[in-house]
């Protein structure tokens, strides 16, 4: 599987390429077929490499490409996390804190604001089920609120979040812990409610014959019961939160591997933007897997079947 | 309809029944028109006495049932539990109960669910120990407290939820087709072990079951009820003695018993 991806992957290198490798074999006086920029710039990449099939050479080495082959975005990836920190003038090894050039130090930042942001989102989406489930206004009125705010492009709104809170005086952390949070209590909120609800009418009645307060119907009952539903949505909103993170870098510019991919972006650093898109990736991976592991944990404590 | 009508020299205790039901109606609102589950029923259930409620389904038995445990609100009548009505009865936690299904919280151990009413109650730390260990010993799972539901029997988690219905105590035990789902050699062993129980504790129990056999070798009162609207057709006060051995289901006493309990039964449905 990852096997066919990097074979597509290099495949689609070439003609991607193909235009700034025949412009650069040109100035080389490489005779090119057709022979100026101007009339390879309507034509298909395809058609290009085929009528240049000895020139194509350049397509996986260049400095600035398109689409950057496996190989130098796993470069870039080592230069930008272990090769910065060990022997980059700022890096942890020279400077004993974490260069502001490496990605392990953009990704922690990105990390912290998607923690922050998942507890806030967890809390909330955890409060609202609970309110959706013992009040019946709050029933009938948040979710389709909650559903509404999820249909807005979170990009469109992220700028609009930050320029809010600058007004009052928040910023860093915060603005980008809320964007994230946006993001992560819907999953929450629509998990939560099924768990609560998920006790059936005997368990429930078990309870009032107990003449159990609402309280405790909640304490002992309803939130035990939700915690596999929990779970579930939680893998959901930790990814959710980190591409609001991300999202929230992007407008800042103040560190973190939104700010890499937009900075890598302006400047044609392709390599760049594609070493931080496979750190974001790995990253959620990683919180998932956490998830999971965590999710495992507490479900076995709490008497599940292995 | 009085159960208690022919106790010879009612104990001080008896004379006033633990349940008494008089002229109850209840009617549900549905969609389709007022259904009628229960009419007319009035009952007294002595101290320490083992009713069975026996009848088709929809004759209205867990109905009756539910209304004493204060689930369910009759729509008239009169109905009191402990000389208090049946909700505040409910509020007094004056009854354990005990359902078709075991309903054991997955996630807490077997000794964590018999210790859940405990907890919601108040009881003590030593005292919930104490009464779990001591309900534990009396259903024959003492073995089986750090033990989770699933890693039981479908007879074992029954017996689990009847430790946890007698866990705090209440005089008053009413139980929902307990052994409705087990196998017929399960549900002997547990209806012996509950009338041992039942001699053991002197609570009083009301049962409901839709078999012959179960609602007489274990009852001092047998309830029979007819469906469309739920009625009560017959009580009958069981001669058999308090010490019952499986095989007393093999005497003349108690097959004439169970045929007068299906006649009851025919009764209701030529009606």
């Amino acid at each position: 599987m990852v096997l066919a991806v990097l074979a597509i992957w290099y495949l689609a290198v070439v003609p991607m390429n193909v235009q700034d490798v025949l412009t650069r074999a040109e100035r080389a006086g490489e005779p090119v077929s057709p022979p100026t920029a101007v009339e390879r710039r309507d034509m298909g990449a395809w058609a290009l490499v085929m009528r240049n099939p000895g020139l194509l050479g350049e397509s996986w080495s260049l400095d600035r490409p398109r689409l950057p082959a496996p190989h130098q975005v796993a470069g870039e990836l080592y230069r930008s996390t272990i090769d910065e920190e060990i022997n980059g003038r700022r890096g942890i090894v020279r400077s004993g804190s974490l260069s502001n050039r490496s990605l392990v130090y953009h990704g922690g930042i990105t990390l912290g604001a998607t923690f922050l942001g998942f507890v806030i989102g967890t809390a909330l989406g955890i409060a609202l089920a609970v309110g959706i489930v013992h009040s019946r206004v709050m029933d009938m009125s948040i979710m389709p609120w909650a559903i509404v705010s999820q249909t807005i492009p979170i990009v469109a709104l992220a700028p609009m979040i930050i320029v809010v809170l600058y007004s009052i005086g928040i910023q860093g952390l915060i603005p980008k812990a809320v964007i994230s949070a946006y993001l992560s209590f819907f999953p929450v909120v629509v998990g939560m409610v099924k768990g609560l609800r998920s006790p059936d009418a005997m368990q429930l009645d078990l309870m009032r014959t107990y003449n159990a307060d609402p309280m405790t119907v909640l304490t002992k009952l309803r939130l035990p019961a939700s915690v596999p539903y929990l779970f579930a949505s939680l893998k959901i909103a930790i990814a959710a939160s980190l591409v609001g993170a991300i999202v929230g870098e992007l407008p800042v510019q103040k560190g973190g591997l939104g700010a890499r991919m937009l900075a890598g972006s302006y400047y044609g650093q392709t390599s760049q933007v594609w070493a931080a898109l496979i750190m974001a990736a790995a990253l959620a991976a990683l919180l998932v897997w956490l998830t999971g592991w965590l999710e495992r944990r507490t479900l076995r404590a709490m008497g599940g079947q292995p | 309809m009085s159960v208690s009508a022919l106790d010879p020299a009612p104990a001080p205790d008896a004379a006033t029944p633990v349940i008494a039901a008089n002229a109850l109606d209840l009617t549900f609102q549905t969609a389709d028109g007022p259904v009628h589950a229960l009419r007319n029923v009035s009952l007294d259930v002595p101290k320490g006495s083992f009713v069975s409620f026996i009848g088709p389904s929809g004759c209205g038995k867990t109905t009756l049932l539910r209304c004493i445990a204060g689930l369910e609100t009759p729509t008239g009548g009169s109905l009191t539990v402990n000389g208090m009505t049946a909700d505040e009865a409910r509020r007094a936690r004056a009854y354990g109960y005990v359902f078709q299904a075991a309903g054991l919280y997955p996630w807490r151990s077997i000794g964590g669910n018999i210790r859940l009413p405990l907890e919601i109650m108040g009881f003590s730390r030593a005292e919930q120990a104490e009464r779990v260990a001591r309900v534990l010993e009396l259903v024959e799972l003492s073995s089986f407290e750090k033990k989770f539901p699933w890693q039981l029997s479908g007879g074992m988690q029954q017996r689990a939820s009847i430790a946890r219905a007698l866990a705090f105590d209440a005089e008053i035990l009413l139980m929902d087709e307990p052994f409705g789902a087990l196998d017929e050699i399960v549900r002997d062993r547990l209806n012996e072990e509950l009338l041992r129980l039942w001699d053991r504790t002197q609570k009083t129990i009301c049962f409901v079951t839709h078999s012959i056999p179960e609602a007489v070798y274990l009852s001092s009162h047998i309830v029979v009820m007819s469906p469309c609207p739920g009625r009560i057709s017959d009580v009958i006060e069981s001669p058999l003695p308090k010490e019952r051995p499986l095989d007393i289901r093999d005497t003349p006493e108690f097959i004439e018993i169970a045929h007068r309990v299906r006649d009851g039964l025919r009764a209701g449905y030529e009606e």
